[in-house]
């Protein structure tokens, strides 16, 4: 009997508290929220937004509804996330190798790179890289061209973009080729295991995913054409680029600015997971009589994955989040666009603010859901 | 032709020597007149050829240096270190050549053509660096609108600060038991009685100076410093209901861990500043400094809960065992035997989450209070010293590199402390 009550009764208090407490929030929010006419509702998301924004992906004007911008600010913030997780994984990858070099001068460099990056609060990366280091990049009209087509400068990057044509075609052969390359896997592991033998997978793998592809271009009536960006005098000294795509200047400091931070922490992911293999293992692959390659494949790199993955994925997660500092130097994502510019027009504080940290909230639970799974299919059973 | 392993017969080993360190010097030669002289030796070599002359020179010469045994003691641990493959010959040579190049440029931007003198903007007449602009707002970059006269408040309260958090050193033998207590409740409470009434003022004969003023680096520190002595209690009382056994308060302490980890600090910050007064009963004013420290508070505490949850179950299971053998209950074990034990254990995690607390700080610039990036902001902007924005942010980056780098050592340095103890 005394036992359950000190059961329960600890549970009863603190779900009390948490009650008592969000209780007395409700009823305030309700009490404000009447003395100022505000309603508490969704119905503003199918107004018209009636602003605009300068980087969209998809088509978007002010006359599209707050759900519409909403959607198109969330996919500006995904793309910023991608790029910078590309650009921080290949950073980081490179640098986490480097600082395992025997070379002094590599290891020592990568590991100042770490330091110095690791140590720089972010926002102002950020900044530096936008206020500073972009604003001195030259003028449409005296940019030198970047590999001869492309062009930075104090407005932008400027690249040529693609204009496709049976742009499906080209997607199926690619589709097609993936699909035979996994079957053709899964047959070469079987071959293996009935017969001994090994075919020549990755051979037949490249061969398949340049060739049908390049017969779509032959056959399947496909054609590819870039558009170049061109200078175009707009008035006596005012000059701008026009055609192929543009990347704004917020857009790239924010990408250089997150990869850079983030691949610092990549990097010592990275080292830590292949440091973590011990050197027997290596030893032991070699004297089974493994080719080195087999070793790396077979050997150290699912064991390494499985120390490196887990912590990496909660990087690319505050990479994410990190994101968010977009709003800074008003490139135009989800805080900036939903919990700053439509805040500022419908006054929902409440429902936006919720809103944009519910979604943020889902894309978290969502990784760490499936990192989870991840984990537990890669954990070493034990028997 | 494989050069990295080859036998050399001894009495070409040293032609070899002699031929490869004057090719390597040469090179070096090379790029390092080019870049500090501008002079130009292999000018005279056809196009591209003279940029890739030192790196094939050098290339060359690394390789002839190469051999297994010299007997030079500088030449074999060369050898071992920067020149045992050709692709690791190459990627010293480029690393080399990179800083060589790189090095002239940045020195004479922020040394050699920096201007210091002056106090105003037509003193800047060099090409490289403004220092006088750093010189003239470092007042503001560090105390913001603080009224200047009275910057020595907020010296004071800092040290005596300082002070009071080293109290713990000196403490007896017999009052060693109370440390926790004095950290954990008697020193957050003096600190905020000591900046409320010498940086805030407003009695004492001290001029009251609103938080709007207060700001640059000094505010970074207060707001970091509150959170920190903040989110510690709460996070411990969230770590142990995580791994409490009664399912209401683990399912709780869960949910509010895993609901401020999962969401960027940038949007508590708007919470705290325009959804949470909507919270707050009728007439019931807040300062935004205070929700600010409220919100990094509770969002910091989630992620001090995962760190001492960490110390939790690093501990044995025996500690639980034995404790529960000797009769303890709950609160009397955790008191006793398990928060003592873990809590060290995690005194470098939670330097760790300090120096993610200060590098996160500058975002409160989003909200409107003049933290250090608020600062440089304002002095970017303003009409008399336009176009001084990389000074500004390379002198935040320098500071802010220097205390974050301080503390990661410092931190790294409790690790290994700690990790040999046990």
């Amino acid at each position: 009997m005394n036992n359950k009550i000190k059961r329960i009764l600890p549970q009863l208090l603190t779900i009390l508290f948490v009650v008592l407490v969000f209780g007395f929030f409700t009823i305030n929010a309700q009490v404000n929220m009447d003395n100022r006419g505000i309603d508490f509702g969704f119905g503003f998301l199918s107004q018209e937004a009636s602003f605009d924004m300068q980087f969209t992906l998809l088509d978007y004007d002010g006359q599209d509804s707050y759900l519409w911008a909403y959607v198109v600010a969330l996919l500006n913030t995904l793309l910023v996330s991608f790029l910078g997780i590309i650009f921080c994984t290949i950073l980081g990858v490179i640098i986490g190798v480097a600082r395992l070099s025997q070379n002094f001068l590599i290891k020592n460099s990568a590991a100042w790179y770490v330091e110095f990056f690791r140590n720089i609060p972010l926002l102002l990366q950020i900044f530096f890289w936008y206020y500073a280091a972009l604003r001195a990049l030259p003028l449409p009209e005296n940019a030198q061209p970047w590999f001869g087509v492309t062009y930075m400068t104090i407005k932008g990057y400027y690249i040529p973009s693609m204009i496709w044509e049976n742009l499906n075609v080209f997607m199926s052969c690619l589709i097609a080729a993936i699909v035979a390359i996994i079957f053709i896997r899964v047959y070469a592991r079987k071959i293996q295991e009935k017969e001994g033998k090994q075919l020549p997978v990755l051979y037949i793998s490249l061969a398949l995913i340049t060739i049908l592809p390049l017969l779509s271009f032959l056959i399947g009536g496909v054609t590819l054409d870039f558009e170049m960006p061109v200078l175009k005098q707009l008035a006596q000294t005012s000059f701008i680029f026009e055609g192929g795509i543009a990347l704004p200047p917020e857009l790239i400091a924010l990408v250089l600015a997150l990869s850079l931070y983030t691949s610092t922490f990549v990097a010592e992911c990275v080292r830590a997971g292949i440091q973590g293999i011990s050197k027997g293992q290596k030893e032991a692959a070699a004297s089974v009589g493994l080719t080195p390659n087999q070793i790396l494949k077979l050997v150290i790199m699912p064991q390494a994955l499985r120390i490196i993955i887990p912590p990496t994925t909660n990087q690319y997660l505050n990479l994410t989040k990190n994101s968010s500092l977009a709003a800074a130097i008003a490139y135009p994502d989800l805080v900036l666009v939903f919990a700053g510019t439509a805040l500022m027009q419908t006054g929902k504080a409440i429902e936006i603010v919720g809103i944009t940290m519910l979604t943020y909230l889902s894309i978290s639970l969502a990784i760490a859901a499936l990192m989870n799974w991840y984990n537990k299919r890669i954990e070493i059973k034990e028997k | 032709m494989n050069l990295s392993l080859k036998r050399i017969k001894s009495q070409n080993q040293m032609t070899n020597i002699y031929i490869g360190s004057a090719l390597l010097i040469l090179s070096i030669l090379d790029v390092f007149l080019n870049s500090f002289f501008r002079i130009n030796i292999s000018g005279s070599l056809p196009g591209n050829l003279s940029i890739f002359f030192p790196l094939i020179l050098g290339f060359l010469g690394l390789s002839y240096l190469r051999t297994e045994y010299s007997g030079y003691k500088f030449l074999d641990s060369l050898n071992k270190n920067i020149n045992t493959t050709n692709f690791n010959a190459f990627l010293t040579l480029f690393i080399t050549f990179a800083i060589l190049k790189a090095f002239p440029p940045a020195l004479s931007w922020m040394v050699l053509d920096a201007n210091i003198s002056g106090d105003t903007k037509e003193a800047c007449t060099g090409t490289g660096a403004c220092w006088t602009y750093i010189k003239v707002w470092f007042k503001r970059f560090m105390y913001g609108m603080y009224p200047n006269e009275l910057h020595w408040r907020i010296n004071s309260a800092f040290l005596l600060v300082i002070g009071l958090g080293f109290v713990g050193y000196f403490f007896k033998e017999n009052l060693k038991k109370y440390l926790a207590l004095y950290y954990v409740v008697i020193y957050p409470i003096i600190a905020f009685l000591i900046i409320y009434y010498l940086i805030s003022g407003g009695s004492f004969g001290l001029v009251w100076v609103e938080t709007g003023a207060w700001g640059g680096l000094s505010l970074t520190f207060i707001v970091s410093f509150f959170c920190l002595i903040f989110c510690f209690p709460l996070g411990m009382i969230l770590a142990l209901g995580r791994r409490s056994n009664l399912p209401a308060i683990r399912y709780i302490s869960v949910g509010y861990i895993e609901f401020w980890r999962g969401v960027p600090l940038i949007t508590v910050l708007f919470m705290s500043s325009v959804m949470f007064p909507m919270f707050l009963p009728q007439d019931f004013f807040m300062d935004k400094l205070v929700r600010v420290i409220i919100a990094i508070t509770l969002f910091e505490a989630a992620y001090c809960a995962e760190v001492i949850r960490g110390g939790l179950q690093a501990l044995p299971r025996g500690q639980y065992d034995a404790a529960k053998s000797l009769g303890m209950g709950y609160w009397k074990m955790h008191i006793f035997v398990i928060l003592p034990q873990a809590l060290k254990l995690v005194i470098p995690g939670i330097a760790n989450t300090f120096l993610a607390l200060v590098k996160d700080t500058p975002l409160i610039f989003v909200v409107g209070l003049a933290e250090i990036a608020g600062m440089l902001a304002l002095a970017k902007t303003n009409p008399k010293w336009l176009g001084f924005a990389m000074e500004g942010y390379i002198f935040a980056a320098i500071i802010f590199w220097i205390i974050c780098y301080a503390m990661s050592k410092y931190s790294y340095n409790l690790e290994e402390k700690y990790k040999t103890e046990r």
